[in-house]
């Protein structure tokens, strides 16, 4: 009997792991392959056209050496600026943190009060459609001579960024709230309060959520200009600075990274949409 | 006693106008219905009659332009969930499970019962309509058919003076609606709730019903004759099908919505008198 379990069981184990390689390689074939197909083409036609005489910027194969020790040693720490890049990119996005954080809950308090309220639609919503208009950093001297330091500045400018996409997107997910729900709401005598916790929030977080990550895209951007502006650490202001010391391949590098992160903020802004609104939408 | 038993439903000289950019247009004019405690009625006409918003004045979804809806004594001027409605298109709270759609009617409507005693009202009624197998599923992992016992579940578990269905089979294959409909016959025979349907499938009218009410085209449209319906309980779709009582209702009806107020004039257009007795076809199909 034992003898016949210790047989079987590595046999299923086996078929599982089979089955689970399968997916995997399916997987890599269908999503991961493409992309690193692209990327190795066109990596490659960079490398053959800056390595022509004359050429002023940097070939792949330069930008990696010259910036090698700044791609294996990304948290060294010499005082004032010069730091590593994982502690500019960390100074940035504590700074998109506090900005963006600021932004939800503002955005999503006036989107709610701007989708529900007729008067305050009327009043505000022409206000919002024009002062969302204005570029992020036009608003960096006002809010330097207000605030009197860069800090709250930059996450000023953050928070100002991010805050139209939210509230527009969630009124617009709360005046789209189906009939059919206030309908069945009515009909329960659900209250206020019930209302808006167990049908309004609901129905409109996929709107919402498109809102956010349309925000934490538009913060992540407007953060490398604004710390090029500001100065201290951030990996704005170490663009700027690279340029200053014309360190092409600094920046290049400095770019690659910029472009993952704001893809992994997207992504994960994404994620937690998903997680939240599964089963909303259908 | 017997009055407010004969009257449970009294639907007085309803009149309904809506008006927009200034052009008023009137739906109904003066309806009067009366309904006796656990009858079952079916409004039956054409598309635009105005019988959905005749329901939704019963509900109190919709307010009057004039005239009065009294259930049990007390008059209805807001929604409640004293009458609860099935919806054409089950309006299910997708991000909710089955098992939580109910349970939101449930928390809110039958605050005397306990939670054990809640849960349980929950499951029971699931169980009544044939869904205690899919609790845990959203509205959007289960059929329209399923969708749909979902909210006669949701309705009934709030124990209503007034089941209100809004073309409860509408948005459902034959099949499907056949089967539903026994459903509810079964259903219907346990609880005996007073029930208002509206349809526009005849036959299910002729199968479900005590009495159909048959309103005339609108604009200003009413009701134009009750058709009482005599026929034996528990009732067979299979047995009826060849019942001369059962056809003698059903072209009572047929005869109503395609000869007396057929919403295409026969000599006006031929190719349109075509279509006609192409829905006649597949009515009786």
């Amino acid at each position: 009997m034992s003898n016949t379990k210790t047989l079987t069981l590595p046999a299923a184990d086996n078929s599982a792991l089979k089955e689970f390689g399968k997916r995997l390689w399916s997987n890599f074939v269908s999503k991961v392959l493409p992309p690193l197909l692209t990327l190795v083409f066109l990596v490659g036609l960079w490398e053959i056209s800056c390595s022509q005489p004359g050429v002023l910027l940097p070939a792949p194969s330069e930008v990696i050496s010259e910036t090698w020790e700044l791609i294996t040693e990304p948290f060294y720490d010499n005082g004032g600026n010069d730091k590593g890049l994982g502690w500019q990119i960390l100074a940035s996005l504590e700074r998109v943190a506090y900005g963006y954080a600021l932004a939800v809950i503002v955005g999503i308090g006036l989107g709610v009060l701007v989708g529900s309220l007729d008067w305050a639609m009327r009043g505000l919503d022409p206000i919002f459609q024009v002062l969302r208009t204005v570029p992020p950093l036009a608003w960096l001297p006002i809010s330097l001579a207000a605030f009197q330091a860069s800090a709250p500045s930059a996450i000023f400018v953050i928070f100002i960024t991010a805050i139209w996409p939210i509230i527009i997107n969630t009124s617009v997910g709360i005046r789209n709230i189906p009939e059919d729900y206030s309908n069945v709401a009515k009909v329960l005598r659900l209250n206020p309060l019930e209302f808006f916790v167990r049908i309004t929030l609901p129905a409109a977080a996929p709107y919402i959520f498109s809102g956010l990550r349309i925000g934490i895209g538009l913060s992540w951007l407007a953060i490398v200009a604004a710390e090029m502006l500001i100065g201290g650490v951030g990996i704005g202001f170490f663009i700027w600075d690279a340029w200053n010391a014309s360190r092409l391949s600094d920046i290049v590098l400095a770019l690659v990274i910029v472009g993952l992160v704001g893809y992994a903020l997207d992504r994960m802004v994404g994620a937690i949409g998903n997680l939240i609104t599964r089963g909303t939408s259908a | 006693m017997t009055t407010t038993q004969d009257r449970y439903l009294q639907v007085q000289n309803i009149n309904k106008i809506f008006t927009r950019d200034n052009v008023s247009n009137q739906v109904l004019a003066d309806v009067n219905l009366n309904v006796k405690r656990g009858e079952y009625i079916s409004i039956i006409g054409h598309s635009g009659c105005g019988k959905s918003t005749l329901l939704n004045i019963v509900a109190g979804l919709t307010t009057a332009t004039d005239g009065y809806v009294i259930l049990d004594g007390k008059e209805v001027n807001a929604p409640g969930p004293d009458r609860s409605m099935v919806f054409q298109n089950h309006s299910l709270l997708p991000w909710l499970t089955v098992y939580e759609n109910v349970a939101l009617a449930v928390n809110k409507v039958c605050k005397h019962k306990n939670r054990k005693e809640r849960h349980e009202w929950i499951l029971h009624n699931l169980n009544l309509v044939g869904m205690s197998h899919a609790i845990e599923r959203r509205p959007g992992e289960i059929s329209g058919g399923m969708k749909q016992r979902v909210g006669i579940a949701r309705a009934l578990a709030m124990e209503p003076k007034l089941l209100l269905l809004d073309e409860p089979f509408g948005a459902l294959d034959a099949l499907t609606r056949a089967h539903l409909q026994d459903e509810v016959m079964r259903i219907q025979a346990d609880l005996n709730n007073t029930v208002l349907m509206i349809t526009h499938d005849v036959d299910e009218a002729v199968l479900l019903s005590d009495k159909i009410v048959m309103m005339t085209n609108g604009p200003k449209a009413t009701i134009g004759e009750i058709l009482d319906i005599d026929l034996p309980r528990p009732r067979s779709r299979i047995e009826l099908a060849n019942d001369e009582k059962y056809n003698h209702y059903r072209g009572e009806v047929l005869r109503f919505l395609y000869e007396k107020h057929s919403k295409v004039k026969p000599i006006t257009s031929s190719k349109k008198t075509e279509q006609t007795t192409e829905e006649k076809t597949a009515e009786a199909s």
